[in-house]
């Protein structure tokens, strides 16, 4: 600081360097932009995955979703059972001219049937078009990427760690099983040992010539 | 006839250089100016990293309807953009590009010739804020005038400077006399004479004329169109005219270093280049100067060291002769 005029120096500087850097400018309808895979876009619905639930309608905040459905008997799977109903999707949209993209409705769904996208090229000139049906959703529900993976020593997924311990559970029977299977058979060798007790190391001599 | 054929083609080339390279030095603005924002600037425009961007901008000032106030000094304020950028084409005539006979027209008091003539340039500016009835006009003209005034001396001194140095005022006669060692022994007047040459063409951070946050854009606010594309020119015109003359005046013009004389305009060309991107560069990086730090940095900084530049000419030269 002490030189008079180093202050006009550095602002020299300061865009000299910044002209030897990259340029922060995106050319977007040239080149698409990278998104992060969390980007919140648009929602996909993953129909096959919805039961009608409405949970996501309901705790929508400013109601944008619409749901229409009617309830279909089934059959009963053995003879002589009862008939199950089942709900059927008629009608599922998203208004996004209303939508704030809080994504409480996919926090909420309970089966995974409501996703992120980072698809964000659907401006309409008319707001009444920003309406999009379950067919635009479930499009959508192609540009889903896949899960950014975990962060260095970050906790399992529930659903991962359930299975695991599954696993664990399954792999300690079976050890333990498996421990008793040759506790039993130990004791028969036992038994049989009294009778040929000097053929075994014999037996190892052969293998090690061999 | 073969002399007015010479002659012809002269002013044909200097003419060629005065539409062309304003032109390059605005697509050079643009282009530097984004980038050391962090930005691409033109993109678009001819295909090619929008090279033809300000052609474009050409086209789209030829459509605009060119209007004059109602109130406004008719003849003068069509006139003004004229004689904003003429002065420069003269001036251009007058600057050496290489060794020998490669100038539009030797003048024997060159230096006397340039200065004067670019002084009438600011006149432009003068009669558009005066003639355009417009208060921020007015401002922005008087502005212009006070500008004027107090950056003329300084670069007139350090000109001066230079030409005791050399004992002609004839630019060729100058570089004839030129030697390396000019150029520490100039510098303080290079630079005195550079940035009042960059304050007379209302370049940042001298641009309080035109200061377009206070008085919209001072002396041009009322002019559309061709005009106004005129005045624009009118000031990258002054860029290329500036740093030729100081390029030919405190660098040494085509002489190259280590007596590399040989290619001697391409030397021209690239100290002329240099000295641009400097301009530029200074707009890019300094704030505008308020009207009061202008008026004192030319009065107490500029012309002292101008003169103090004159009096280490005047004691060198003695001492060598």
């Amino acid at each position: 600081m002490g030189i008079p005029g180093s202050g006009l120096a550095k602002g020299l500087a300061v865009t000299l360097r910044t002209m030897t850097k990259r340029t922060v400018t995106e050319q977007y309808p040239d080149v698409q932009p990278e998104l992060p895979s969390r980007t919140r876009g648009v929602i996909g619905l993953f129909e096959e995955n919805c039961t009608v639930c409405m949970l996501c309608a309901r705790e929508c905040p400013d109601w944008c979703i619409y749901i229409d459905s009617h309830k279909e008997t089934v059959p009963p799977a053995a003879p002589g059972g009862r008939e199950r109903s089942r709900n059927v999707l008629d009608r599922f949209a998203i208004d996004f001219s209303l939508c704030m993209y809080c994504g409480i409705c996919i926090e909420v769904c309970p089966f995974d049937a409501l996703f992120w996208s980072p698809e964000f090229e659907y401006a309409e000139t008319d707001i009444h078009e920003l309406t999009h049906e379950r067919d635009k959703l479930r499009e959508w529900m192609w540009t889903v990427p896949e899960p950014p993976p975990l962060d260095p020593g970050a906790e399992q997924p529930k659903e991962i760690a359930a299975a695991q311990k599954a696993a664990d559970k399954l792999a300690a029977q079976q050890a333990k099983e498996a421990e008793e299977a040759a506790a039993a058979q130990q004791a028969e060798s036992a038994q049989a040992e009294s009778g040929q007790a000097g053929e075994a190391p014999q037996a190892k001599d052969a293998g090690e010539e061999a | 006839m073969s002399d007015t054929l010479a002659i012809v083609l002269r002013v044909l080339a200097v003419f060629v250089i005065f539409l062309v390279f304003p032109l390059v030095i605005g697509q050079t603005e643009h282009k530097v100016m984004a980038h050391m924002q962090g930005r691409l600037g033109p993109m678009y425009a001819g295909g090619f990293h929008g090279w033809a961007q300000l052609v474009a901008d050409g086209v789209k000032f030829a459509q605009k309807e060119d209007i004059v106030p109602a109130g406004a000094d008719r003849r003068i304020f069509q006139l003004a953009p004229a004689v904003a950028l003429l002065p420069y084409l003269l001036v251009l005539i007058a600057i050496p590009v290489g060794p020998g006979n490669a100038v539009g027209q030797a003048l024997d008091a060159g230096v006397f010739f340039v200065l004067a003539v670019m002084g009438v340039g600011v006149l432009g500016s003068l009669m558009a804020g005066w003639a355009s009835a417009n208060k921020f006009s007015l401002l922005g003209g008087l502005r212009t005038a006070a500008q004027l005034l107090a950056y003329e001396l300084p670069m007139l001194l350090a000109a001066a400077s230079v030409a005791m140095a050399a004992g002609t005022l004839s630019l060729p006669g100058i570089l004839d006399a030129f030697h390396w060692w000019w150029v520490p022994w100039q510098i303080v007047g290079g630079l005195v004479f550079f940035t009042a040459g960059l304050a007379e063409l209302q370049r940042p951070p001298f641009d309080m004329p035109v200061a377009d946050s206070e008085i919209i854009f001072g002396a041009y606010t009322e002019y559309t169109g061709l005009r106004f594309a005129l005045f624009l020119l009118a000031e990258y015109a002054g860029i290329v005219v500036l740093c030729a003359l100081t390029a030919v005046l405190f660098l040494g013009g085509w002489h190259g270093p280590f007596g590399a004389d040989g290619l001697g305009w391409l030397w021209m060309l690239l100290k002329t280049v240099v000295l641009a991107f400097g301009v530029i560069w200074l707009r890019v990086s300094y704030p505008r100067l308020r009207e009061d730090q202008l008026q004192k940095l030319a009065w107490t900084c500029l012309i002292p060291l101008a003169l103090a530049q004159i009096a280490l000419t005047g004691v060198i030269k003695v001492v060598i002769s």
